[in-house]
């Protein structure tokens, strides 16, 4: 541990904005709260990406063949590269730098108690190559053939041979833009290890550390452990198109079943990677608006290591119909069905923060509550997908979209708009619009079940996943007003992002000014000024207690930061 | 919840009918519980004046209890269902029973070809019945089929016999059913296969005893000619 020293920090506090270039400050930038930033607006742009092609098949789906405003009727080439861009975007390019890299590069080292990353070159670098990857994955769209058509898992053979979809450039793309993607995330994973171990300030031992730098600890470690498969696999599949292997391809010796495994050796904890960041958002806003300690601090945190170590256990859960060994099913079906234990404890642990608190709805902690409230839905419809028996008639139908959907949208969305509001303060010392907030989170929330929930009806209906025309099916047409219904809801969605818009742009310039703790929260980012210099904190920090100690009797206020 | 699946018409169907409905009432059960929990303690401790929070940081053992015992309840019931649906797999997927008949379904960018024995009962003799995209079974007998695939990966998905199986390239899979209604029947594909994936379509149809045998008389002569 190496403790911030006096002279460290007047070194740090030399590097302050003021002297620095409009590129050095803005563009390439080595301050993590800066690269924070960065990655949380270029994930909120891809929004605008993935948004825009969900709303371009749903448009399909509820009205087949008719013309999708802006870019015309889409056919069934164009409708698979939409979904599998759409899904790759919306976990690679949204998700994961907005909850990982943009939240945990803009609080981690402010709530250790660092001046700055462990490694802020490696940092900034690891942002640009996110930004090239970016650049990649959109130019896919325009090269001979479009984009990927694969689906965004790319099982072989039909992604390994091009002939099988046509698309040839957009699937190499594909392949490159997610290998750099992967490359820029390790980078960053390996800074939020190294800066929690190494940097943390005087006295902030490993169990005094907020949640939210546990989870992002625990995910980056389910991501490093998790991605060289991944990486083996996704190479094989490029020699497959390049170089004419046969890795996956029967004809040749290869076996597609191979990448499966792979793939979703790595999916299952990927989606930690995604759940644990949000988790960490909702632990460090329950406290401060209910002005309670976080309850079960430990309890949560083991239960977050034993979900880490069962998600690498779990993931032939994807593949009980996949023509795999079927006495691989039980185990599968045990490990997956028994993750619900750790998951409850948290959960538990966050709703009996709760009690007998003194809850304020904040539209931070109006999302946080909406987080938690959706999300278990998803929890307990992943239950019927993990029994491998009931998962024979749900699998690829949209019943499994409808479940992952409750898990994912909760989690990224509802769990970054909370995230948004409460940390807003001190991104940029000024606070967002409340009332705006409010309507935001109402109208998102409520017609996000909208879209949703008729898709656990519509899968429980036999209705399979992917195909561009339901009406083609005789059997699904009675259930065609269900897609209508999901796509008016996501357009009422979408139309009550225009409030979120507008609020965080005013809010930019014209915000009510925020002090250095508006929201009376324990933790050190609140220590530092609203927005912190380069090197965050203008005082010493001497760490003397845990994060969340609200309402300690005897006490004149209701709260003790960590430093007093 | 059930009225929403199709009719089934296969005789292992209602066993996964029951799972679903097992899982729907445990799960919603305690769904219902978690949140009305949530929102009884949203209203009850709503912030009022005068009424500040209680110190409870739940380290220790006993408020630990609230998060450990309704833990190890839901392993219970994990487990209860663990027990109960691996049985339903076993029988459908993993133990095979003797067949009456044994056919091959190769799926393939972008139809299903069902080959049916002919009159002899045997596969890959002279008389063989290629359909494409009609798959045409007895009622009440035992089904078992080989599942190809000749290209991508592609999914029987015939949604009123519960029956889903991936059909890989490259291996033969095996499987099984037994219908008990006549009629027709829609058969999809359900994992994505490229461009066609949302035509792949076909039907099955169910006969009876009597009006198997004749559309075997029949195909049979179609053959011969």
């Amino acid at each position: 541990m190496r403790p911030i020293t006096k002279n460290g920090l007047k070194r740090r506090q030399k590097l302050d904005h003021a002297k620095e270039s409009f590129w050095r400050r803005y563009v390439f930038s080595v301050d993590h709260k800066m690269i924070g930033k960065q990655y949380l607006i270029t994930g909120l742009l891809m929004t605008l990406v993935g948004g825009f092609l969900a709303f371009s098949f749903r448009h399909q789906l509820a009205w087949p063949g008719e013309s999708v405003p802006l870019i015309g009727p889409i056919g069934p080439d164009q409708y698979n590269a939409f979904v599998t861009m759409h899904g790759t975007i919306m976990v690679f390019w949204v998700a994961m730098p907005i909850l990982l890299s943009g939240f945990g590069n803009f609080l981690l080292p402010l709530m250790v108690g660092a001046p700055d990353m462990a490694f802020p070159r490696l940092n900034g670098m690891s942002y640009w190559v996110f930004f090239l990857s970016t650049v990649v994955l959109i130019a896919s769209f325009f090269v001979p053939g479009g984009a990927a058509s694969g689906g965004w898992t790319s099982y072989p053979p039909l992604s390994a041979e091009p002939g099988y979809t046509g698309v040839f450039w957009g699937g190499h793309l594909w392949i490159l833009a997610v290998a750099l993607e992967f490359t820029s995330m390790l980078m960053g994973g390996i800074n939020f290890l190294t800066t929690t171990i190494s940097m943390r300030a005087k006295g902030m031992s490993f169990f005094r550390l907020p949640i939210f730098v546990w989870m992002i600890n625990i995910a980056s470690l389910l991501f490093l452990f998790s991605v060289g498969p991944l990486i083996a696999g996704a190479l094989m599949l490029l020699a497959d198109r390049l170089l004419g292997t046969g890795f996956y391809l029967p004809a040749s010796g290869g076996d597609p079943l191979l990448f499966q495994h792979l793939f979703w050796f790595f999916g299952h904890p990927e989606v930690y990677v995604l759940l644990l960041p949000s988790l960490g958002i909702l632990a460090e806003i329950f406290p401060v608006f209910s002005r309670k300690p976080l309850f079960g601090y430990k309890a949560i945190i083991y239960s977050t290591i034993v979900a880490g170590i069962l998600s690498f256990l779990v993931w032939a859960h994807h593949q009980f119909i996949s023509g795999i060994d079927p006495r691989l099913a039980a185990p599968f079906s045990v490990t997956t069905i028994l993750i619900s234990v750790p998951f409850a404890i948290m959960l538990f642990a966050f709703i009996a923060t709760l009690w007998r608190g003194s809850i304020q709805f904040s539209t931070g902690m109006l999302f946080a509550l909406g987080m938690i409230a959706e999300f278990m839905v998803g929890g307990v419809t992943g239950i019927f997908n993990g029994s491998s028996a009931a998962d024979i008639y749900l699998h690829d139908t949209y019943f499994v979209v409808a479940h992952f959907h409750f898990t994912l949208f909760p989690v990224t969305f509802l769990g970054a708009f909370a995230g948004i509001y409460y940390w807003f303060p001190k991104m940029v010392g000024r606070f967002l619009n409340e009332t705006w907030g409010k309507v935001h989170f109402w109208v998102t929330t409520l017609s996000f079940n909208v879209v949703f929930l008729p898709m656990f009806v519509m899968g429980l209906a036999g209705h399979q996943r992917r195909i561009f025309d339901p009406t083609l099916f005789d059997y699904l047409q009675k259930h065609q007003y269900l897609h209508v219904i999901a796509t008016i809801g996501m357009m009422v969605m979408f139309a009550g992002q225009i409030p979120f818009v507008i609020n965080f742009v005013v809010s930019l310039f014209r915000g009510r000014r925020a002090d250095r703790n508006p929201w009376s929260a324990a933790t050190l980012e609140w220590v530092a000024p609203s927005p912190p210099g380069h090197g965050n904190f203008d005082t010493e920090l001497r760490v003397v207690r845990g994060p969340y100690e609200y309402s300690l009797p005897g006490q004149q206020k209701d709260w003790l930061g960590q430093t007093e | 919840m059930l009225h929403w699946l199709p009719e089934n018409i296969s005789t292992y169907g209602h066993r996964i009918d029951g799972i679903l409905q097992a899982i729907a009432w445990i799960v919603g059960v305690w769904f219902l519980l978690v949140e009305a929990v949530l929102f009884y303690f949203l209203i009850r401790y709503r912030r009022r004046p005068g009424v500040s929070a209680t110190y409870q940081p739940g380290t220790k053992w006993r408020p630990l209890l609230w998060l450990l015992v309704p833990a190890i309840l839901i392993l219970g019931f994990d487990l209860g269902i663990d027990f109960m649906q691996g049985p339903v797999w076993t029988e459908i997927k993993q133990s095979l029973p003797q067949p009456d008949q044994t056919i091959r379904i190769k799926g393939r960018q972008f139809v299903w070809e069902f080959t049916h024995p002919g009159r002899d009962g045997r596969l890959d003799t002279a008389d063989d019945i290629l359909a494409t995209n009609q798959l045409t079974v007895p009622i009440n007998t035992k089904i078992q089929f080989e599942l190809q695939s000749a290209d991508v990966i592609h999914s029987l998905w015939i949604p009123n016999l519960r029956l889903k199986q991936d059909a890989v390239p490259g291996r033969t899979i095996p499987g099984w059913f037994e219908a008990t209604k006549e009629g027709t029947f829609p058969v999809a594909c359900a994992e994505l296969c490229g461009s066609g994936h949302g035509v792949m379509k076909g039907e099955m149809r169910v006969l009876n005893a009597a009006n198997y045998q004749k559309w075997l008389e029949e195909e049979t002569k179609i053959g011969s000619r």
